[in-house]
């Protein structure tokens, strides 16, 4: 038997998960932790600086918009895969990480071409938090408004 | 004061996505979007707001502050023009995001090219 | 018969490895074995204007490199035989493109050189040819975007994954003339054990090599101390583990000879993760360290196990398991006395 049966698949992947290194969990909870922190940290200070001038919602919106240019720009400058690579969810988490995620297909797939290639893939990753957010946000607020008044 | 709660919250979420991360070994799409829908689930149960209120922009950045716009911008247009509400609330609360990211995720694709 | 035991082909009239040739990236050229390569590349486009036409390029370098080793010529060359990681192995055909040679192509992922070197074995065994080129490339960039995410998207590598190096390799295969030896070849048979992370392909080969290793040396009958080294290509440092244990279960112990061509390549930074892997791994190790050292007698015969992960990232996602394959190749020094074998 070249394929093995469900008994010896189960006690192979248990064998080899016995070899995995273990994952440095405390040391990437705080990296995630200080880099997330610090991005979060940068985006309310833009919100102070809006919410002099701007009504709340449009400073939020705002502050928004400019996270995104940032996380945009350093994925640009070939910068955000490296704090995603030590940060982990740190960089990924916040909302420059979702930028990150739509400008790097964006720019990978450029080579295919800037309708099949760049806009088609731009929400490779992105596109599935639109999604899933939609509808669970559709969910809760018909729950809200409908069900438990 | 704000400036620390948006750094100790903002940071304590990502360490917390991470850990379940490591722990679960989940691919990292997944946990983004699960962090949206948790994110307006705590919303609906009403957490997320006053979570928002004390740590500001440590609430709104992580993708759980998406998932809590979503859900306040239906809300509030359901409070407006009724169930159609639930159409067009969503989007017109979260579009500055959405729309950035369209906008400087083409410019950035024009102007870069990936470095590998 | 040229055969022995259940599947091990044993050549009567040795085929010779009479060059070979190897062009790397510029992160394998700042490793350990950086001075070995014949090219190394200042950047990961090599010139080019995308990566994939920087992979061809390099394939096409390391053979136009190979053959001028040999002192031969393109029309002296009966066959071409060659394979990579991408979608219908295109690295391979557009390098073949520019080539006015008979051509095979051979998907066998990682285990890509050990197949090409055993078809092409077998084709001057069998007398239809004097010369046959043999080749196999991967690219960092090319396999990321293909298989995983885009390049500059920020996740974290986790550990039991391995790093695809950008490499091209090539080998000339003649019926005679000088260098190590082609003495036999076990093709491997395709081993699934249910492995389903793509993030672990060093678990999912090693029940392949396991397989391989312990059938050409029963075949033979022999023990692994009858090799200066056995070398898998690309195991990594969890799948080398799995695999030294599944053979211990056997009987059969490998420390001490065996070491795997995916933790020689670099040295190992945390972003390496298990080890190194893909295509170019095991044929530029191969051609830059292993074989000068069985040209010049320091090694006397080894047992090159080239191995592959046969991942579809679309299966994969619809929860598929990963099969493994692994071809052992064994190879003397020139020196080597035909009856002594």
């Amino acid at each position: 038997m070249t394929r093995a049966r469900t008994k010896e698949r189960d006690e192979y992947n248990r064998l080899a998960r016995s070899f995995h290194p273990p994952r440095p969990i405390l040391r990437n909870a705080v990296s995630a932790f200080l880099v997330g922190g610090t991005i979060c940290t940068v985006a309310q200070v833009i919100l102070d600086y809006l919410s002099v001038r701007l009504p709340k919602t449009q400073a939020l919106a705002m502050t928004s918009s400019l996270m995104v240019f940032l996380g945009a720009f350093l994925t640009g400058l070939g910068v955000y895969d490296e704090i995603g690579r030590f940060a982990g969810m740190g960089a990924a988490l916040p909302i420059t990480g979702f930028a990150n995620s739509v400008v790097s297909p964006a720019m990978e797939f450029k080579r295919e071409g800037f309708v099949l290639g760049v806009s088609a893939r731009m929400f490779q990753v992105a596109g599935p938090v639109i999604v899933y957010g939609s509808l669970s946000a559709l969910i809760v607020s018909i729950l809200r408004v409908y069900v438990f008044k | 004061m704000t400036l620390l709660y948006a750094f100790l919250v903002g940071g304590a979420l990502c360490a917390l996505a991470q850990t379940v991360v490591d722990l679960t070994e989940a691919n990292p799409a997944f946990v983004m979007v699960s962090a949206v829908s948790l994110g307006a689930v705590l919303s609906g149960l009403g957490l997320y707001g006053p979570l928002a209120d004390l740590a500001g922009a440590g609430a709104t950045t992580p993708l759980l502050g998406f998932g809590h716009s979503l859900v306040t911008g239906m809300l509030e247009d359901v409070g407006r023009f009724g169930w159609f509400g639930l159409f067009t609330g969503g989007l017109r609360a979260t579009a500055s995001g959405l729309m950035a990211a369209i906008v400087f995720g083409y410019l950035m694709a024009v102007l870069f090219n990936p470095k590998g | 018969m040229n055969r022995r035991g259940a599947s091990t082909c044993v050549f009567s009239n040795m085929p010779v490895i009479v060059s070979a040739a190897s062009v790397v990236g510029p992160r394998e050229g700042k490793g350990p074995l950086g001075s070995l390569f014949d090219l190394v590349c200042g950047d990961t486009l090599c010139g080019e204007a995308s990566w994939e036409k920087a992979e061809t390029k390099m394939l096409r370098q390391a053979t136009d490199l190979a053959v001028t080793k040999a002192g031969l010529q393109d029309v002296h060359i009966d066959f071409f035989l060659a394979g990579d990681l991408l979608n219908q192995i295109i690295s391979s055909s557009f390098a073949a493109r520019d080539k006015d040679i008979p051509f095979l192509g051979l998907y066998g992922a990682c285990s890509t050189i050990g197949e090409a070197v055993a078809i092409g074995s077998f084709i001057i065994h069998g007398g239809f040819a004097e010369n046959v080129l043999v080749a196999s490339s991967s690219h960092h960039d090319t396999a990321e975007r293909q298989f995983r995410y885009p390049t500059e998207f920020g996740y974290q590598r986790v550990p039991p994954s391995q790093w695809t190096v950008t490499a091209a390799a090539a080998l000339v295969l003649s019926s005679q003339g000088e260098g190590p030896k082609v003495e036999a070849v076990t093709v491997g048979r395709v081993m699934d054990f249910g492995i389903t992370d793509a993030n672990d392909m060093g678990s999912a080969m090693a029940p392949a090599f396991a397989d391989t290793v312990w059938r050409h040396l029963s075949d033979l009958g022999r023990t692994p101390g009858d090799y200066d080294a056995i070398f898998s290509g690309d195991l990594g440092r969890v799948g080398s583990k799995a695999a030294l244990y599944l053979l211990k279960k056997r009987g059969i112990d490998l420390s001490g000879v065996h070491d795997d061509t995916g933790l020689m390549i670099y040295d190992m930074e945390p972003e390496i993760c298990s080890g190194a892997s893909g295509c170019g791994c095991v044929a530029s190790v191969f051609a830059a360290k292993i074989y000068p050292e069985l040209k010049s007698g320091k090694l006397r015969r080894v047992l090159l196990v080239p191995t592959g992960a046969l991942h579809s990232p679309t299966t994969c996602q619809q929860a598929e398991s990963i099969p493994g394959v692994a071809h052992a190749v064994s190879l003397v020094y020139p020196g080597w006395e035909e009856k002594g074998s």
